[in-house]
C-alpha cells in the first residue's frame, strides 16, 4: 500500500493534479488483491470491512494530527473523547426508545442527524472545555507537561463512564439496516456504504474547510508560526479552540459510527481504538491532514487483512510493525509531517 | 520610484505635529530578564523613525512591545492617543499596527497569494481582493510567483513579502525589524527604496535596522538603544552626524 502513495522527495513538491487519483486507485486494487488472495469469496465483503473500518480510524486520526499540528501536543484525551461520543450516541438511541433496525427511511434519516449531530456538537464542545481549562495555561510549559496532563484527563474521562454508566461491554442498538445492496457488480451492505460515504464526506469537508477558507488558512497560518498569526490579527485561542472543536466533533462522529457499525461500545474503548488512530496519524505524516486519512485507511487493511489470513491475534504487532518499518523508512510518514516552520 | 531620499538637514525636521505612537517609561522583561529598561520613544504621524544599537540592544523587543507580543511590566504605549498597553496583539492589527517581524516569519506552506491575504486577515473579502492588487503593483516581483509556496522563494522575495503582507491590513504604523537583514546590496537599495515609497503613500513606519547607516539616510528621527535603554535621540542627520554615533554604529574608526 505505502508503494503506491506518490514518493515526494524531501522538499515537498507541489502534487501534480493526477498522481493522487492515480495511487488512491492503485491502493484500493492492491489491497483488493491482497484480500482477495485469502478471502475467495468473501473478498468483496472482507474488503469493504476494511474500507468501513479504515473510514472510523481516519475520523479520529483526524482529531489527533489537527492537534498535533497546531499546538504539538499528543492529546492522549482524544481517543476518551471518541469512547464518549459512543456512550452519547447509546444514550440518545435508548431514551429516543430505539431497539433495533429502523425500516422507514425519512425517520431513520432524522434520527441519525439528531443522533450524529449531537454527538459531535457536545462532544466538540468537551473538546473545547478540555482546551480551556487543562491545556492552555500550559501551553508554553515544557512538552511534557500538557502531555501528563492529557493521559490526566484521559483517565478522568474513562473513569467517569466507568463510574457513572457502566464498567462492561454496553450493547447499542444499530438503526441502518444491513441489508445487501446490489449497486453495479458491488454488493454492499447499507450500513457499510453509509459510513464510508459520511466519513468520506466529512473528511472531504474538513479539507475544502481547512484550505479553502479564511478561518481554515488561518488555522494552518497558526498551526505554522503562532506568533506571525498573531501579527496578521488572528486570535490564537479562538483559533485553537475551534481547532479542538472540530477533532473533536470527528471524534464524537466516529463514535456514532463504532456503536452504529459494531453494535457495542466500553468505556476503555478509547484506548484501544485512539492507540491505533494514533498509529494511523503518525504513518501518514503527523499534521498532515491528508496523511492522517490515509493512515487510517492503512491500518484498517491492515486489521482486516490479517484476521484475512488467519492471523487476526497478530494485528496489533502487524499495524505497530508497519508503523516501524515505514517511519525507517519515511521518518516524517507516508504523505509527510506539516509541523510549525523553525525559524 | 523614488531614489532613496537624503534626510533633510534642517534642524527639526518634523513637521507633523499629531503623535501617532508613543512609549513611556516602558519595562518589558523576558522571564527574568530586564530587556526594557524604561524605553521613552515618540513617533510622529508620517514620521520614518529608526532605532539603531547593537545585538541584544533591545530593538527588536521594542517593536514587540507595541505591537503586543509582548507586554510591559511597567510604563505605556499610546496608540493614536488610545492606552494599548495591554492590549492583544491580533487586535492591534484592526486599530492600525502591522509587524513585519525579523526573519520574515513568511508562511512557508501557504503560497505566496494566500500569504498576502493572512496579511489583510482583519478586514472583509473584497477589502482584501482591492489590496491584493495595490500590493501586486508595488512588488510585482510577488505576482509572478503567486501560487508558489512562501517557503520556496528567496530571501529578497520573503522579504517583500513580508512588507507586502504587512500591507495588507492597511497600517496607519508599520513595524519593519531588519527589512535588509541578510540580503544582498542590490536588494537592500530596493528594500530602503520601497520604504520611502510606502512612506509616501501615508504609513507611518518604525524601522529597526543593523544597516544604521541605510537607515538613518531614509529615516526623519532616530533613537540609539544600547542595553534596554534610549541613550540617544536626534534627527536622523544629527545623529548620522555625531561622532559617536559614527564610531560606534557607522563603523568609523
Amino acid at each position: 500500500m505505502t508503494a503506491a502513495t506518490p514518493s515526494v522527495a524531501r522538499p515537498r513538491m507541489r502534487m501534480i493534479p493526477w498522481r493522487a487519483p492515480v495511487a488512491v486507485v492503485a491502493a484500493l486494487v492492491i489491497s483488493y488483491l491482497v484480500i482477495a488472495n485469502a478471502a475467495g469469496a468473501q473478498a468483496q465483503e472482507q474488503f469493504i470491512n476494511a474500507l468501513t473500518i479504515g473510514a472510523l480510524y481516519a475520523l479520529i486520526a483526524l482529531g489527533y494530527t489537527m492537534v498535533y499540528g497546531i499546538i504539538e501536543l499528543i492529546n492522549f484525551a482524544h481517543g476518551e473523547i471518541f469512547m464518549c461520543g459512543s456512550f452519547v450516541a447509546w444514550w440518545l438511541i435508548t431514551t429516543m426508545g430505539f431497539t433495533g433496525t429502523i425500516h422507514d427511511l425519512p425517520i431513520l434519516v432524522i434520527v441519525l442527524v439528531v443522533v450524529f449531530l449531537v454527538s459531535m456538537l457536545v462532544m466538540g464542545v468537551v473538546g473545547v472545555i478540555i482546551e480551556r481549562f487543562a491545556y492552555r495555561r500550559l501551553r508554553n510549559a515544557p512538552r511534557l507537561a500538557p502531555l501528563i496532563t492529557a493521559i490526566g484527563v484521559s483517565f478522568i474521562l474513562q473513569n467517569l463512564v466507568f463510574v457513572g454508566i457502566s464498567n462492561s461491554i454496553v450493547k447499542v442498538p444499530q438503526l441502518i439496516p444491513f441489508d445487501l445492496l446490489q449497486i453495479g457488480p458491488l454488493a454492499i451492505r447499507e450500513i457499510n456504504l453509509f459510513v464510508i460515504v459520511f466519513a468520506v464526506a466529512l473528511m472531504i469537508a474538513l479539507q475544502l474547510f481547512i484550505t479553502r477558507t479564511r478561518l481554515g488558512t488561518a488555522m494552518r497560518s497558526t498551526a505554522m508560526d503562532r506568533e506571525a498569526a498573531q501579527l496578521m490579527g488572528v486570535n490564537i485561542n479562538s483559533t485553537i479552540a475551534i481547532t479542538f472543536f472540530i477533532g473533536s466533533a470527528l471524534a464524537g462522529a466516529a463514535g456514532v459510527v463504532q456503536t452504529q457499525y459494531l453494535g457495542n461500545t466500553v468505556f476503555n474503548i478509547g484506548f484501544q481504538s485512539g492507540l491505533k488512530a494514533f498509529t494511523a496519524a503518525v504513518l501518514g505524516g503527523i499534521g498532515n491532514t491528508t496523511g492522517a486519512a490515509v493512515g487510517g485507511f492503512v491500518i484498517g487493511f491492515l486489521e482486516v487483512t490479517s484476521s484475512v489470513y488467519g492471523i487476526g491475534r497478530w494485528s496489533e504487532a502487524i499495524v505497530f510493525g508497519a508503523l516501524v518499518v515505514v517511519l525507517i523508512f519515511r521518518p516524517n510518514g507516508i504523505l509527510g509531517q506539516q509541523l510549525a516552520d523553525r525559524a | 520610484m523614488t531614489v532613496a531620499v537624503a534626510a533633510p538637514a534642517a534642524p527639526n525636521p518634523t513637521p507633523s505635529p499629531s503623535t501617532l505612537l508613543r512609549l513611556s517609561g516602558v519595562n518589558t522583561y523576558y522571564g527574568r530578564i530586564h530587556a526594557l529598561q524604561g524605553i521613552d520613544i515618540e513617533v510622529k504621524q508620517d514620521e520614518i523613525v529608526t532605532l539603531i544599537g547593537s545585538n541584544g540592544a533591545g530593538k527588536t523587543t521594542t517593536l514587540k512591545t507595541i505591537s503586543g507580543l509582548l507586554h510591559p511590566r511597567e510604563g505605556t504605549v499610546e496608540f493614536d492617543g488610545k492606552d494599548v498597553t495591554h492590549t492583544a496583539a491580533h487586535e492591534l492589527v484592526k486599530e492600525g499596527i502591522a509587524h513585519a517581524p525579523e526573519g520574515r516569519r513568511i508562511f512557508s506552506r501557504l503560497s505566496v497569494r494566500e500569504n498576502m491575504l493572512m496579511g489583510g486577515f482583519t478586514r472583509s473579502a473584497s477589502e482584501r481582493a482591492e489590496d491584493l492588487e495595490r500590493g501586486l503593483t508595488l512588488f510585482p516581483r510577488l505576482r509572478e510567483r503567486l501560487d508558489q509556496k512562501g517557503g520556496s522563494l528567496s530571501g529578497g522575495e520573503q522579504q517583500m513579502l513580508a512588507i507586502a503582507r504587512a500591507l495588507m491590513s492597511r497600517p496607519r504604523l508599520l513595524l519593519l525589524d531588519e527589512p535588509s537583514l541578510g540580503l544582498s546590496p542590490i536588494l537592500v537599495q530596493q528594500i530602503f527604496q520601497l520604504i520611502t515609497e510606502i512612506k509616501r503613500q501615508g504609513v507611518t513606519i518604525l524601522l529597526v535596522e543593523q544597516n544604521a547607516l541605510q537607515a538613518l539616510a531614509v529615516a526623519d528621527r532616530g533613537y540609539v538603544l544600547q542595553t534596554g535603554k534610549v541613550i540617544l535621540a536626534d534627527t536622523a542627520a544629527g545623529l548620522a552626524a555625531n561622532p559617536d554615533v559614527r564610531r560606534a554604529y557607522l563603523g568609523e574608526i
